[in-house]
């Protein structure tokens, strides 16, 4: 089992003829993701990573049955591709475009609830179901298949939890990246409500960092409503306030909301231990298995 | 990107918000000449992108000649809170019976933009969200439709503006809003917005910021863009497009990701040491950029030992090690101690061809940070 993804989710590239977007679609092929079509306008009736291309999205999922999107399109013109997606429609979008406008995505925020599709991103690695398929950039080579969930705003944070987990022989049903910008699709929340009804998955890490309300808002869920042990990790204990760490959202405000101490306060409230190391999440991790 | 008090406020006048007489002066001499020009009373205030300035002694109200000078050539170039102050805004002072706060800005957790009014303006707003909470009226915004003027009056009516003023203060918060939607801001405010005896509102601050994502739709503003690096480092991670922030310590800090360089920054701390900088080198770089990245953080004469950190997707090992090692075989003697950890893509070809010579390798990213660490502490002996 797993969440969102899985061998027989049908996928189509938007952006496939880009240098990024053709080079992914070849990794997750050959990861074994089912990618059934690209769509690119004014490209339709072309092949490229060895599928059909289509103008529109709409044609891929009515010709291929595709039923997500993952999304390689320059930022300028990304939110018009995600509204796209939207109406095709499909039922899962995947956004790895950095740098999108917020106001934008607030605009694409809208419809997004309206709509009973998910969105994962922007600005985010992707998701993977190892042994399975992955939607985006990870590394399929780091993971393994197993029965541990993964939620992180961060790409390269949650390779390295992941390789901590792999390392121990602690495999992983699906692995979420979310994103870091300030306005994002599915957050901790709406992946840590999947993981809860995925049956498979028997433990959670969570890896947060500095900015935003999301962790403190995922404590007061898992306190609630969660029974699978949920392991945290936060990024930027030592993040200066007022200073952007890279991501978009990553910034402790001037009147100190958004540090790290808050968001590990929080998770600790709700029973949620939290490493100081992403080894040490690894050892809670054990515990809970 | 936020803009200066004076670029703002000239957003905002264009758009037809009052504002006071100003004159943005560079020396003393200019001060008085503006101050002269406008008439006393006049407010002296440092132009510098950083909040509360009037409490760090950036803003003075003057009466004469003399006093204006005497303000003008204590604020310009003064450091206010690690920025320097190139130039003043010599401004009316504007005589008031009432200070109201308003502002536009995203709310993250409601994906939506929000409109605020409140009656406690003239303060740090952001104590007055903390503290009490209730005396800030908030309307969230439907992007798709805008801001809708009975929205702008009823968070006037709710904040408990005098009704005198509402109908002013509601267009105000109006205009305000169509400028952060016109312009890709993600925060406009006014604060103080003035009330006159004459009940008139007068835009006494103004802040703008905005969107640097969305740059690419307002040359305009591009143009505003100034370099506001806080030292000759930040200047050069500008150039060479990092996302960099100098800290205190002495242990530099390379990695790709910002949540893996953040952690490899508490890691550096929770180990004993003190992180010298957050240097993110983003996706997918190339040895040139990797090599750029080495030599930023050689330059920083804080730093003691360099880690450097990468975990790859996007990114290859070999590119890293490529970078790595033409950064350092132009030197005879390796300035300072690097010690490298290389995992995900490519790592093993990146390990092959990395000059073990020149760097010291750990294969975890414990493992690295405390050799880091033990090694500053060497150089710190």
């Amino acid at each position: 089992m797993s969440i969102l993804v899985d061998d027989e989710t049908r996928v189509v590239v938007q952006g496939i003829t880009g240098g990024e977007g053709k080079f992914h679609a070849e990794q997750m092929m050959e990861y074994g993701t089912n990618v059934v079509a690209g769509a690119v306008p004014g490209k339709g009736g072309q092949e490229a990573a060895g599928v059909p291309v289509y103008d529109t999205v709409r044609g891929a999922a009515r010709e291929e049955d595709a039923d997500a999107a993952v999304v390689f399109v320059p930022p300028a013109f990304a939110a018009d591709a995600l509204f796209e997606a939207l109406d095709s429609p499909v039922d899962l979008v995947v956004a790895i475009t950095e740098g999108i406008p917020q106001q934008d995505m607030a605009s694409v925020y809208k419809r997004l609830k309206e709509t009973d599709t998910e969105l994962i991103g922007p600005n985010c690695p992707g998701i993977i179901t190892p042994g399975e398929a992955k939607l985006g950039i990870l590394p399929g080579n780091i993971f393994s298949e197993g029965n541990v969930g993964l939620v992180s705003r961060s790409g390269t944070l949650t390779y390295q939890v992941v390789d901590n987990l792999t390392q121990r022989g602690i495999g992983q049903t699906t692995a979420v990246g979310i994103g870091g910008d300030p306005i994002i699709g599915t957050d901790f929340v709406d992946a840590l409500e999947h993981f809860e009804a995925d049956p498979e998955t028997k433990a959670v890490v969570m890896c947060g960092e500095i900015g935003g309300e999301d962790e403190e808002d995922a404590a007061r869920y898992i306190s609630q409503y969660m029974d699978t042990p949920v392991a945290g990790f936060i990024a930027g204990r030592t993040a200066p306030p007022g200073k952007r760490m890279g991501h978009a959202g990553a910034i402790v405000s001037g009147s100190g909301t958004g540090t790290a101490q808050s968001k590990i306060d929080a998770l600790n409230d709700a029973g949620v231990p939290v490493g100081d190391t992403p080894n040490e999440v690894a050892d809670h991790i054990e515990e809970f298995l | 990107m936020k803009l200066h008090e004076y670029q703002a406020k000239g957003v905002f006048a264009d758009a037809g918000i009052p504002t006071p007489a100003s004159q943005l002066a560079e020396t003393a001499d200019e001060a008085v000449a503006a101050a002269d020009d406008i008439g006393y009373p006049v407010a002296i205030k440092a132009q510098v992108q950083v909040g509360g300035r009037g409490k760090a002694g950036g803003i003075e109200l003057v009466e004469s000649a003399d006093e204006a000078r005497e303000a003008a050539e204590r604020i310009i170039g003064m450091d206010l809170k690690g920025l320097h102050v190139d130039s003043v805004l010599v401004e009316e002072a504007v005589d008031f019976v009432n200070e109201l706060y308003i502002g536009v800005t995203m709310d993250r957790g409601e994906g939506k933009p929000v409109a605020m009014v409140s009656t406690k303006g003239g303060v740090d707003i952001e104590e007055v969200a903390a503290e009490n909470p209730e005396a800030i009226a908030r309307e969230h915004v439907d992007p798709a439709f805008g801001l809708h003027p009975y929205q702008a009056r009823r968070a006037v009516y709710e904040a408990g503006v005098d009704r005198d003023v509402a109908g002013d203060v509601a267009s105000v918060l109006t205009t305000l809003y169509s400028l952060w939607d016109d312009r890709d801001a993600t925060e406009t405010e006014i604060n103080p917005l003035m009330v006159t005896s004459d009940d008139e509102v007068i835009a006494a601050d103004a802040v703008m910021n905005i969107d640097e994502d969305a740059l690419f739709r307002h040359p305009d503003l591009a143009e505003m863009e100034e370099e506001t690096a806080e030292d000759e480092l930040e200047a050069k991670a500008n150039e060479y497009g990092f996302d960099y922030v100098r800290l205190e310590g002495n242990v530099g800090i390379i990695g790709n990701g910002a949540g893996l360089v953040m952690t490899t920054l508490d890691l550096v701390d929770y180990y004993g040491g003190e992180p010298a900088n957050f240097l993110d080198i983003g996706g997918g770089a190339k040895a040139e950029r990797v090599a750029n990245a080495l030599d930023m953080v050689f330059s920083d004469e804080n730093v003691d030992s360099v880690v450097f950190n990468i975990f790859g997707g996007i990114t290859r090992g070999d590119e890293v090690a490529k970078g790595i090692n033409a950064a350092l075989e132009q030197f005879d003697e390796i300035p300072k101690p690097v010690v490298v950890r290389l995992a995900g893509t490519n790592a093993e070809e990146g390990m092959e061809i990395l000059n073990t010579e020149l760097v010291e390798v750990q294969e975890t990213l414990e493992d690295a940070v405390q050799r880091a660490v033990a090694r500053a502490e060497e150089v710190d002996q």
